[in-house]
């Protein structure tokens, strides 16, 4: 099956030169692209991306601006409204919502309807849609899940977890050893909002979860303090490192370099900067989150970046040939191999780079997750109620005893916010 | 013609007299209009609104300031301006004492004078970053000079009782470097015959430094005053470098609520940031009114 794909992915690889040029006598003028893609890596990438498709299209001048990443979240707001590109990157999810609402992307559903992109992109379709249409396409997407020391548990004679109980068993286990289960930095909240995430889908399934990121339940819910009780149960343990809130995602992570703490529940981002201070093959490994309710279905995070089309763009045909190269198979492989992104493809025709962590995610995304795949939680609640949630996860993983305190609160807000 | 000719030319002497200084200002008054007096009038009315920034703004009244009144976030913020504005104070006797320290001639004193005037040079990011790594809980060195004394490790930052007071401390260093500048210079002018008669009075010591030395540091005083209280009042960059208003909102101030709610990455409240805004610059108004009306009494008192 394997070779199957891949021989498809060749021929689609070699296939798609020859049709290009036909289509490409169409294209004609500028095409200007706004990205967010400032680390080295992804700015590699996109200017390699812009670089390939203009030579594609001779009669087409691709112009790329490259905005920094955190600054293109408040820069986007301007310049959809006063000077729009033809082509602007953002995330998924609720994320798209106050551009969409505000009419600022452009449906491109039809794009959808497209045999090529509706067959091999449907894991991704439902991140992209809203009210009933999809307002652009994914180019990559990354798992989460716990990257732990090998070799701390082999040492402990402990295997990777598929259970409530054993996570918590092998996290005595750890505790006992001296060390601690879990580092985190919750200093800027959304690492919180990872744990929150898969406790809640663990408890009560995908759903639930969505029901609760959309404003549909309320915060003071049973089925919420039942996730919360469970989170508990690790934070009374003493699982995760002290003074978690003083610390960013990559000021924890020497805790976990250094053996201090054994696991890192995170994006697939994190394992890059582990490599890289040291720590080998045999000492990193990954494992899904583990069942806690055998009768929900499992479903995971995977966080997915996009491509959309401003609907004041002035070139859309060439924006939608762009959306459409990008998004194509062999496309997909090259940009998110390990010497590119290093993340997931999202076209099912494509191939994962022969990389141990992309190969675990990419079989966990695509053959394990039958619950569905979440976006984040900072991505699927909106962004004020995301805000308001994760500090009070920061709360209740200091103080505990103050979850009546914190989850009154989240609840005014959800009346208010919805 | 003749008769009419010599009260035209006065009067436009006259004009010329009035206007030139109108047509210097000019520039100055209409930027200033522009950019600090229209935008404030601005805010007051955008926050009569609720607007995300992109579609339309719907009018919500004295709404914004209703949800102002039962935000908790927002009560925080004001409790936390007011520890900031009096411990911030602390700076202007501390810069006072440095100063009288520092004001003789030794060797070298200019030196010790610029080293201790440092911190106020160097960015307060930077001042930031450096008090974040000497609060670290783990590897800060805060810590371990507790560790000498038998004291257990704390974590200043992540504590929500002594967050704030923590970046206070930290505030406070380069903040205690500009009063003693401030005082040094007004030590300058202070007037040798006076400390002499005084002297031959019997005077010396705190009563010699209450009586003669500090009434004749009175306009340093009031500018350090004003520098301290607004500095206070919009504290915002330490905040953000140190604590990022966490742990859960304990060390959110006004300022920094308002670029929460308006700017910040999951906010684009701009109706309710401007609500914000207009309390900060309403509290400000009070310090502001009472300086200016101290310096215009001087002024006439001339």
């Amino acid at each position: 099956m394997k070779t199957f794909t891949s021989a498809l992915a060749v021929a689609v690889g070699l296939a798609a030169p020859a049709v290009a040029p036909a289509v490409a006598q169409d294209l004609s003028g500028t095409l200007t692209i706004f990205s967010d893609m400032s680390n080295p890596a992804p700015r590699a990438v996109m200017e390699k991306l812009a670089s390939d498709f203009d030579a594609l299209h001779p009669d087409l001048d691709v112009e790329l601006t490259v905005i920094d990443r955190e600054a293109y979240k408040t820069q986007i707001r301007n310049f959809l409204t006063a000077n729009p590109p033809d082509v602007a990157n953002w995330y998924a999810a609720n994320r798209m919502r106050p551009y969409v609402d505000a009419g600022l992307f452009e449906d491109v559903s039809d794009l959808w309807a497209e045999p090529e992109i509706a067959e091999n992109l449907a894991s991704t379709k439902g991140a992209l849609t809203l009210d009933g249409k999809q307002w652009g396409v994914p180019y990559t997407y990354y798992q989460w899940g716990v990257y732990y020391r090998e070799d701390v548990y082999n040492e402990l004679g402990l295997s990777e977890p598929q259970d409530w109980e054993a996570f918590k068993s092998n996290c005595q286990a750890i505790l006992d050893s001296g060390r601690k289960c879990f580092t985190i930095g919750t200093k800027f909240l959304w690492t919180a909002g990872g744990w929150f995430d898969y406790l809640n889908m663990r408890t009560h399934g995908y759903d639930f979860h969505m029901a609760l990121t959309n404003g549909e339940v309320p915060w003071t819910d049973d089925r919420v303090r039942a996730t919360f009780a469970n989170w508990r149960e690790l934070i009374d343990m003493g699982a995760f490192i002290d003074n978690h809130q003083s610390y960013s995602w990559q000021e924890a992570l020497p805790f976990m370099i250094n053996g201090d703490a054994a696991a890192y529940l995170m994006g697939n981002f994190a394992v890059a900067p582990m490599r890289e201070a040291g720590l080998g093959d045999d000492q990193l490994d990954f494992y899904q989150f583990p069942v806690i309710d055998p009768d929900v279905e499992l479903a995971e995070d995977a966080p997915t970046d996009t491509f959309h089309i401003p609907s004041g763009a002035d070139n859309k045909e060439a924006a939608r040939a762009f959306l459409r190269y990008v998004v194509s198979a062999d496309v997909q492989t090259a940009i998110n191999a390990g010497d590119a992104l290093g993340q997931l493809p999202v076209n099912a025709s494509s191939s994962v780079d022969d990389d141990e962590m992309l190969e675990q995610g990419f079989a966990m995304l695509s053959s394990n997750s039958p619950g569905g795949v979440a976006q984040f939680f900072d991505r699927d609640a909106p962004a004020e109620m995301a805000a308001m949630a994760m500090e009070g996860f920061q709360e209740f993983m200091v103080f505990p005893d103050n979850l009546d305190d914190i989850l009154a609160r989240l609840e005014q807000a959800r009346q208010r916010i919805y | 013609m003749t008769d009419t000719a010599p009260p035209s030319i006065a009067a436009r002497r006259l004009n010329g007299q009035a206007l030139a200084p109108w047509l210097f200002l000019a520039p100055g008054v209409l930027f200033f209009l522009f950019y600090v007096v229209f935008p404030i009038f601005q805010s007051f009315n955008l926050s009569f609104y609720r607007w995300d920034g992109l579609g339309a703004a719907e009018f919500v009244g004295f709404g914004n300031y209703r949800e102002l009144m039962t935000d908790r976030a927002f009560e925080v913020s004001m409790w936390n301006n007011l520890k900031w504005l009096v411990l911030y104070l602390l700076a202007i006797p501390a810069g006072l004492f440095i100063a009288l320290f520092l004001n003789q001639t030794v060797a070298g004193i200019r030196i010790y004078k610029s080293l201790f005037f440092f911190p106020f040079v160097i960015s307060q990011v930077v001042v930031g970053l450096v008090f974040t790594w000497f609060y670290d809980p783990t590897f800060g060195l805060l810590n371990t000079m507790l560790g000498w004394v038998g004291a257990g490790p704390i974590n200043v930052l992540g504590d929500p009782t002594l967050a704030t007071y923590g970046i206070i401390a930290a505030g406070l260093w380069p903040q205690i470097a500009y009063c003693m500048i401030l005082y040094l210079t007004g030590l300058n002018a202070v007037d040798p015959e006076q400390v002499e008669a005084a002297r031959l009075d019997g005077a010396k010591g705190w009563r010699m430094l209450w009586y003669v030395i500090v009434p004749q540091l009175r306009p340093a005083t009031f500018i350090a005053f004003v520098v301290t209280i607004i500095g206070a009042l919009r504290s915002f960059d330490l905040i953000s470098i140190m604590t990022n208003g966490g742990p859960f909102g304990s060390t959110r101030v006004l300022s920094f609520y308002m670029f929460e709610k308006a700017l910040s990455e999951y906010g684009f409240r701009m109706g309710y940031g401007a609500a914000i805004a207009v309390v900060l610059f309403l509290i400000m108004l009070v310090f502001i009114g009472y300086f200016l009306w101290t310096m215009w009494r001087q002024e006439r008192g001339r």
